[in-house]
């Protein structure tokens, strides 16, 4: 059976390629296809302000699709050589574990369900986030639970309107529920006025509230009814890969905490005495021969993307239009939850 | 050896074996494939989720549903609010779809223009562009709650739907409804009944009127055996939006008009189509018979255009039914909404969810098309 | 010889000739006539003013942001910064000349079709231009940058799954129409299991069948990208279909053909391909026009599971925090352009059916 099926499988994949469609074969090994085919294949959200946006020219940028580049500077030394996928909520696990892409970096909830039933890995958290309230000023509520009766906005089968439901229902109030399957419609129809409240996680509203008509006629109520810990994800199975994506996350949170940064990362790599920065950067050590990397990979992922906050102040923080405060997202020595394991 | 290869019959028996050995090794592989797939990357299976709580809102639902209900409970949904918003406008189109195609043949210029320019600019846009136009665009002008299109203080028109009041379900409306059920079926038998005779004696008997006449009646007296009393609940503003009455919601209708709109066009061309095709000798043998302009059309020209006319208006009715689908891109919960997109989302069991959803429109369209064989079969010009 | 003098025909009494004659003839002959007539130029009245003032008197045609809109009318300015989304998605700006050059090149095959006769090399020129079509646009060789499927998008994209919905949905549905109508019962059995199945479902389940469901077929590592998998479903789809047509034409030939073909010796395939097909598919053409009008526009389909072709793009394009609100002018503008393929076809499938039209009517 296993050597009919393989040959059906090149037959079929032979039929494919010449009809001139790309099929890609990907092997359990993850690493050697992505050296071998040049580029780190990354599936993103079709658009998200501060996550992942295309602009015109079709180049994307923001803090999850930061996280593929991380993974590509790590692995090929060059952070812009990743391909991107465009996923909707619905097919975006269905894409991983076909090995249509690689990483999912895609605001996704990290979910025992996730974890445990679909067969992905969540390689850690880049945004800690929770799922908060947006109502239009003229309703005149200034807390969610005012909210009884409301028709909210929000996203179809995402974990948000699960929280919707048990939010309502454990605080006894009512709700009406209009829900669409993309954020841009979510957007339209709060804008619109079909539903008085807009429901999400609550970066994205301060996202969408950014790209409203009147962005001062709504106001973001102070709740926050969830956890959402947004993290990328892999196939279970590969754990050398598992590893890369972690690590290569885990070193731009380390940069930070150790005052590396894409300026003085040159002068540090020359300069530098303290062993711990060191062992990141290559200079020390076995960390990149451990991850089967070359001994420059978090270098590379400093030079080209910068570390944790430099890509955090450039798409979410301060030095975008979003201007969303660290919270939770601070380092762990200043209150925050990001916390790199030590790279030793 | 080639000789017996040679023979048809036996090339054939060969050509069989050899495809549906292909088709049985294709299955098999992917079945193989799918089941390793499942198991190894830890997919649930079985249809035990239906059985799990939903623990999302729907809010335009035919029955009670509340977000402790299940999956199966989603699913019966589903299938609801796609038979509704298909039968309203399958109800609609038919309408818009006879008066169209009958006034394109109209003697009047004017009007012919008008309908033929009707059918060809719906024809020839996509349907789900239709949908998209009628909720983003026309609905979205509306006002907001505060702001209603009022009629009367009765009926309330705004961007979240439209409001009007809805009668109690009281001795009233109960009365009125059996009212009307018992006039169809007495017009049914009067109608086998009034055919019986006309076959013995040859006379005409005037079920039309007669049963528009009861149509008309029998609500009327039904309403005040009922005793006399709707008990409406009449919409208003309380909090965020309205409260009482019946909503339509703008999802809901901006389906129903999309669909109508579309279809109706093809069901124009149809019904245009079947009146043509019966040619010009019936109607001026029916007229030298000294049959009257109203008997021809009913003894003549009608069941001859119907029996061409029918079976594309039905092929019609299937149509709309599937295009019903395209809800899931403004958020109307019909069965590929709730069913196969949101709760596929939340439980990822692609295979049941997705194979369940087309179960349903299998079996609705294979029973509407037995029913459609059954009408050609009745309508067969019997040749004796 | 006599020559007669050329007698004018008379004029037509002034009492059945002029416009007043003809519009009492033709709108005001019967009360009820001018009922209608009086009701449809008040319907008229109330539509067609207020849309040419929006569309045209009051609408902005000059400059480039959204504050050269200052009327109550369209903002066409819109729709012009845009046009580039529109037409092209994300195609790299630098390589827009090779998807222009398809479509140049398609115009010449067509006129180069005027004036060939033979038809096996109309089949070789299309082949040879679908498969130049295809590295044009995709690129990847003889020096053309790759341009990624997910950077098509708009006119384009529609236009590129049209195409492939046709050409491929058209031989498959010519193999089944023949599998239907076999006397072989397994092939018979099959081709009519198929296409009953296919016909009785929505398009979009098919769609989500090959996004969510196709990957799972095939063993870990093998995977399709987004596109191919709408375009798998789709000639899928529409290949039922487009049998079912091509069968009605087939039912057309009658069976005295079939006996004619047998009685030379023809085998299954020579008969069918040579005798019956070409028959079969002069009858059915007009109506396989109108499958493939109603597959154009059911590319639209493929927005709902993400891709971003024609009509997508008015959604992409409204949220550009720059242009928020100009939902209508984008929905009016793709609705134009759909319309004007969608009549054109329509009128071309028309003209097919009254040149076909043998019988004498």
């Amino acid at each position: 059976m296993s050597k009919f099926s393989s040959r059906i499988t090149k037959l079929s994949v032979a039929v494919l390629t010449i009809a001139g469609l790309t099929a890609s074969v990907a092997s359990a090994d993850t690493l050697s296809d992505t050296m071998s085919q040049g580029y780190v294949k990354c599936g993103v959200n079709t658009g998200l302000p501060g996550f992942s946006v295309a602009d015109q020219t079709g180049k994307w940028s923001g803090i999850d699709v930061d996280v593929c580049r991380a993974v590509a500077a790590a692995v090929l030394g060059d952070a812009s050589k990743v391909k991107y996928t465009p996923l909707t909520a619905k097919e975006r696990f269905t894409a991983l574990q076909s090995g249509e892409i690689d990483i999912l970096s895609r605001n996704t909830t990290w979910t025992e369900t996730r974890d445990a039933s679909l067969g992905l890995n969540f390689a850690g958290v880049n945004f800690y986030d929770g799922q908060a309230f947006m109502v239009h000023k003229s309703l005149g509520v200034k807390n969610a639970n005012e909210l009884n009766g409301a028709a909210v906005c929000v996203q179809s089968g995402t974990t948000t309107e699960l929280n919707l439901a048990s939010y309502f229902a454990s605080h006894g109030m009512k709700y009406k529920s209009v829900s669409y399957d993309t954020t841009d419609q979510v957007r339209n129809g709060y804008e619109s006025g079909r539903c008085g409240v807009m429901t999400s996680d609550s970066s994205q509203l301060h996202a969408l509230q950014s790209t409203l008509k009147n962005p001062a006629g709504s106001v973001i109520l102070p709740q926050i009814i969830s956890k959402e810990p947004l993290g990328p994800v892999v196939r279970q199975g590969d754990d050398v890969w598992f590893n890369i994506v972690k690590w290569s996350y885990n070193a731009m949170v380390a940069a930070e905490e150790r005052g590396i940064t894409s300026k003085n990362v040159d002068k540090l790599k020359a300069t530098t005495k303290d062993p711990a920065i060191k062992r990141i950067l290559g200079l020390e050590g076995r960390l990149g021969e451990n991850l089967h990397l070359k001994k420059d990979w978090a270098y590379n992922i400093i030079k080209q993307v910068g570390n944790y906050g430099e890509s955090y102040y450039r798409n979410v923080g301060m030095g975008s239009p979003l201007k969303i405060k660290r919270g939770l997202n601070a380092q762990w020595k200043d209150g925050g939850l990001q916390y790199s394991p030590p790279f030793k | 050896m080639l000789a017996f290869l040679r023979d048809r019959k036996v090339r054939g028996y060969i050509f069989q074996l050899i495809t549906i050995t292909f088709v049985v090794a294709f299955l098999w592989y992917i079945g193989v494939n799918t089941s390793h797939n499942i198991e190894q990357r830890g997919i649930r299976t079985g249809f035990d989720f239906l059985n799990s709580t939903a623990g999302f809102g729907i809010d335009d639902s035919p029955i009670s549903y509340t977000s402790s209900d299940t999956y199966a409970r989603v699913f019966l949904i589903g299938i609801l609010n796609t038979l509704i918003v298909s039968f309203v406008a399958i109800i609609l189109a038919t309408i818009l779809g006879l008066i169209v195609g009958v006034l394109s043949l109209s003697k009047n210029w004017l009007i012919k223009k008008l309908m033929n320019s009707y059918v060809e600019i719906f024809i020839n846009i996509p349907v789900l562009l239709q949908i998209l136009f009628w909720y983003n665009v026309v609905l979205r002008s509306l006002p907001s709650p505060r702001g209603s299109l009022d009629f009367f203080g009765k009926i309330f028109i705004n961007n979240r739907g439209v409001y009007i009041p809805k009668p109690a379900l009281n001795s009233t409306t109960i009365s009125i409804i059996v009212s009307v059920f018992a006039v169809f079926i007495f017009i049914y038998f009067l109608n086998n009944w009034a055919n019986k005779r006309k076959e013995r004696t040859g006379e005409d008997f005037a079920v039309l009127p007669i049963g528009i006449g009861l149509l008309v009646v029998a609500p009327i007296l039904g309403y005040f055996i009922g005793g006399a009393n709707f008990d409406f609940s009449y919409p208003h503003l309380q909090g965020f939006g309205f409260v009482g009455g019946k909503q339509y919601y703008p999802e809901f209708i901006s389906l129903t008009m999309a669909l109508t709109v579309f279809t109706a066009t093809f069901i124009a061309e149809a019904v245009r189509s079947g009146i043509e095709a019966v040619s010009k000798g019936q109607k001026e043998a029916a007229a030298s018979i000294g049959l009257s302009h109203y008997q021809a059309l009913k003894l003549v020209i009608l069941p001859q255009a119907l029996r061409i006319s029918i079976p594309p208006i039905i092929n019609q009715y299937l149509n709309l039914l599937k295009n019903s689908s395209l809800a899931t891109a403004i958020g109307y919960p019909e069965i590929v909404t709730v069913f196969a997109g949101t709760t596929l989302n939340q439980v990822g069991q692609a295979i049941e969810i997705i194979s369940m959803t087309m179960l349903v429109y299998l079996v609705i369209s294979l029973s509407v098309s037995a029913f459609l064989n059954w009408i050609n079969f009745k309508m067969k010009i019997k040749e004796r | 010889m006599e020559v007669y003098k050329k007698i004018e025909a008379k004029k037509a009494p002034s009492s059945s000739v002029g416009a007043i004659i003809w519009m009492r003839k033709n709108l005001f002959s019967s009360p009820l006539n001018t009922a209608m007539t009086l009701l449809a130029i008040a319907f008229l009245f109330w539509v067609i003013p207020p849309f040419i003032k929006w569309a045209i008197t009051d609408a902005n045609f000059k400059g480039t942001t959204k504050a050269d809109c200052t009327g109550d009318g369209a903002c066409w300015v819109f729709i012009k910064v845009k046009l580039q989304m529109f037409m092209y998605g994300f195609y790299p700006e630098v390589e827009r000349w090779r998807v222009n050059l398809t479509y140049g090149l398609f115009l010449v095959v067509i006129v180069a079709f005027k004036y060939l006769k033979h038809s096996m090399t109309k089949i070789a020129i299309a082949t040879v231009y679908f498969i130049i079509a295809f590295f044009l646009i995709h690129g990847g060789y003889f020096g053309l940058a790759e341009v990624d499927t997910n950077k098509w998008g708009g006119l384009m994209l529609t236009i590129v799954i049209s195409a492939v919905g046709i050409i491929f949905s058209f031989p498959l549905g010519i193999l089944f129409a023949f599998g239907r109508d076999s006397k072989l019962p397994i092939i018979k059995s099959i081709s009519v299991t198929y296409i009953e199945f296919i016909r009785a479902v929505p398009l979009i389940t098919i769609l989500f069948l090959s996004a969510v469901i196709l990957p799972l077929f095939f063993p870990e590592g093998i995977s399709f990208n987004k596109l191919l998998r709408a375009m798998i479903g789709l000639v899928l789809f529409e290949a039922a279909y487009v049998s079912e047509t091509i069968r009605g034409g087939l039912q057309a030939i009658p069976s005295g053909q079939h006996e004619a073909a047998d009685a030379i010796g023809l085998s299954y395939w020579q008969k069918m391909l040579l005798i019956i097909l070409p028959q079969a598919l002069k009858v059915a053409i007009p109506n396989l026009v109108g499958v493939f009008i109603s597959l154009f526009q059911n590319t639209t389909l493929v927005l709902i599971i993400g891709l971003f072709d024609l009509l997508a793009m008015v959604q992409l394009t409204t949220s550009d925090a720059h242009w928020l609100g100009f939902e209508t002018e984008g929905y009016v503008f793709v609705t134009l352009v759909f319309w004007v393929f969608c009549y054109l076809m329509s009128k071309y499938s028309k003209s097919l059916e009254n040149r076909f039209n043998t019988d004498l009517k």
